[in-house]
């Protein structure tokens, strides 16, 4: 019996040897893409961003230097309850130290939560919403990629500048398409236009006739878009039909994908101006990656910005915790690491991560190439101007981050 | 005022949707007793039957309105042999888990080769453009959608209610081994009934491919509302599923215009409505 007794404390002692082993800085990190897999999402997102992952991974180096790296991908669907639950499980269950991607600003605003309360790193890329860099930023997030607020001043500005200073929102009706309108308003009312009116429509509509008819009546000469996916590229679909951009409104499409493109087809899309961060045929670099990573997926398609972010913002993950020698499973410190270093990478070139987790790079206003202009079947867009990487996204003097007030 | 009859005719647009989906569902419903949640799917077909049909083929918009629901129904009726007819007398609920999977299963299939953000079919050129008609700028792919759909849908009617084979087909579902005794193939009919509802399921998707994206889950996002319509009109009638699809595309249409907030919500709404106030739905007979 005693013997039994023994026994069993040494096999404590040395279970809690070993675990307080790994709870201090090992080389061993798991990674959590949590994407839309299957829905309006997947294509710009999806199986693109895990693979874009694991690109990261491999191109990071770390593994040759004695690095253990998992990766694990889930589904949330686009409802913030499945999503949070899936965050929980992958911090308490599986042991995720970071979680990546998230399009969908009501679920990212929800998993922000989640990631900030279990100390884990957020690399968002797929999310939309400035909040996570402004009202609600934390400590244990960075957003990469793209924000309401550089699409809504690059874009809304570069329209008004051109005359367009009546406007009428189609707005998706959640967080995302909430800080899209407001962030473009601000950015309308600032330039002398004026918001004539707009409607809410729910997530995933498939007949926005009745909302056309009602942004047609309103005469207003832009029609902004404050959508993505499915349902930007319906709207722009069925407002060609209804004889919108032929009746002289002009439409503005606020978020748009190269995934998107390629469904409204250039025959309907031509002409079309916007804003991206990333375009696969922008220079050599993104060239070279997006060949590798068409390769790779399987229906053939190029990286879209949301999983070049991926790619891009993993890689200067990897870097902090090579920098820091070892993975101190510390979601804060290893945020804290990445903002003191410059973002450097092939697909987004140099910029930083700044004190309320928000990482500037370059934005590039596109514009949607004649159908006698392509060349290829991804060839689709016009580079028309260059907004720099400080002027593109938030200013810190006007970002509501509580981070930026100690 | 002028925005109102422009979304009563949106409406109604939608509404010709809603009927010839709802109606296919109350003719399988009606004839086989079966809840086929796969109709969703079969509609998603006919879209990409009409896509491949045009850039595989070259066939254009017209054969694929022919060909694309002959295709479908072909692949329905070899679900109802080799699936469905064994489900034949047993609870509703395998009829439905099984269509639920099959419908799954395609889209899953779909979904893996082409992805989710869909395929851009354009509008046949004959049907470009658009007319003024003072109130709204309708275009005429849309008029036609609804024109050719009440059509269809009365065709479909007149088929089952007045002809000699309709009644053959109704007093099948009645009492299939009195039909039996007089020589009639009941379970060839059967077959055959699957295959038109499909065929109706497809053409839907045909119409609907110029204007919505070609994509795996357009029919899934479709489905819920079509069978909260074929509840309303009550399960199996099929004029009352006609009428209701086109009165519940108006219903949305209206709440698109006076809160669009809840054009997503109103048909379950009013199917709860209907539900209580009168369980067998507006024009159903008591099972």
């Amino acid at each position: 019996m005693r013997n039994k007794i023994s026994a069993l404390l040494l096999g404590t002692a040395m279970a809690l040897s070993v675990a307080s082993i790994a709870s201090a800085d090992d080389k061993v990190v798991k990674i959590g893409v949590l994407s839309d897999q299957s829905g309006l999402y997947a294509d710009l997102a999806g199986p693109g961003s895990t693979l874009a992952a694991q690109m990261a991974i491999e191109d990071s180096g770390l593994k040759a230097k004695g690095w253990t790296i998992d990766l694990i991908s889930g589904d949330h669907q686009n409802k913030p309850d499945i999503g949070t639950t899936i965050a929980r499980q992958w911090f308490d269950v599986d042991k995720v130290d970071t979680i990546v991607d998230v399009p969908n600003s009501g679920v990212a605003l929800a998993v922000n939560n989640v990631v900030k309360e279990k100390n884990g790193v957020y690399i968002n890329s797929g999310a939309a919403t400035s909040d996570l860099t402004n009202a609600q930023c934390t400590p244990n997030t960075v957003h990469w990629t793209y924000d309401t607020y550089m699409l809504a001043h690059a874009t809304g500005q570069a329209l008004v500048k051109a005359g367009g200073d009546t406007w009428f929102f189609l707005t998706a009706d959640y967080a995302f398409g909430a800080a899209l309108e407001r962030d473009t308003t601000a950015v309308i009312t600032a330039n002398g236009g004026k918001v004539v009116g707009g409607v809410k429509h729910p997530l995933n509509t498939a007949d926005f006739s009745s909302f056309l008819l009602q942004a047609q009546a309103s005469k207003a000469k832009i029609i902004g878009l404050a959508n993505a996916g499915g349902d930007t590229t319906n709207s722009i679909k069925q407002a060609a039909e209804f004889g919108i951009v032929k009746g002289g409104q002009k439409l503005a499409a606020l978020l748009l994908f190269l995934t998107d493109v390629k469904a409204i087809g250039l025959e309907t899309a031509q002409g079309l101006n916007f804003t991206e961060t990333f375009y696969w045929d922008l220079n050599d670099n993104t060239r070279a990656f997006s060949k590798r990573f068409s390769e790779k997926l399987k229906s053939g398609a190029p990286p879209t910005m949301v999983q070049a972010g991926v790619y891009a913002g993993l890689l200067h993950y990897f870097k902090a915790l090579d920098a820091l020698g070892g993975n101190p499973h510390d979601g804060a410190k290893v945020v804290a690491k990445m903002k003191t270093m410059p973002t450097d990478d092939p697909l987004f070139g140099k910029g930083e991560v700044e004190a309320n987790g928000r990482v500037t790079h370059d934005a590039y206003l596109f514009e949607v190439k004649k159908p006698s202009e392509s060349k290829g079947p991804w060839d689709f867009y016009k580079l028309v101007g260059t907004v720099p990487g400080n002027q593109a996204f938030t200013p810190l003097d006007k970002s509501a981050c509580a981070l930026l007030k100690k | 005022m002028q925005a109102l009859y422009a979304q009563l005719l949106v409406g109604l647009i939608n509404g010709s949707f809603y009927a010839l989906l709802s109606l296919g569902l109350a003719v399988i419903f009606g004839m086989l007793n079966i809840i086929n949640f796969a109709h969703g799917a079969l509609y998603m077909m006919g879209a990409f039957v009409a896509y491949f049909l045009l850039n595989l083929g070259g066939i254009n918009y017209w054969w694929a309105l022919i060909i694309a629901p002959v295709v479908v129904g072909v692949f329905g009726m070899i679900l109802e042999r080799t699936m469905l007819q064994w489900l034949a007398g047993l609870d509703h609920l395998y009829g439905l888990l099984l269509t639920f999977g099959i419908a799954l299963i395609v889209q899953g299939v779909f979904q893996n080769y082409f992805g989710s953000s869909g395929l851009p079919y354009s509008i046949p050129d004959q049907l470009k453009g658009g007319v003024n008609l003072g109130f709204m700028f309708l275009p005429i792919y849309r008029g036609w959608v609804v024109i050719f759909s009440l059509v269809v849908c009365l065709a479909t009617w007149f088929l089952i209610e007045k002809t000699q084979l309709g009644a053959y087909l109704r007093a099948a579902t009645e009492n299939p081994t009195l039909v039996r005794a007089f020589g009639i193939n009941v379970p060839r009919m059967i077959t055959l009934t699957y295959g038109l509802g499909v065929g109706l399921a497809a053409l839907a998707g045909v119409l609907s491919a110029p204007i919505n994206q070609v994509r795996p889950l357009m029919g899934a996002d479709l489905i819920i509302v079509v069978f909260a319509v074929v509840v309303i009109g009550g399960m199996g009638s099929i004029m009352g599923s006609i009428i209701t699809g086109f009165a519940l595309g108006v219903i949305e249409g209206l709440t698109k215009y006076f809160y669009p907030e809840a054009s997503n919500t109103v048909v379950f709404v009013l199917m709860v409505v209907v539900l209580l106030v009168k369980p067998t739905g507006l024009t159903g007979r008591a099972a």
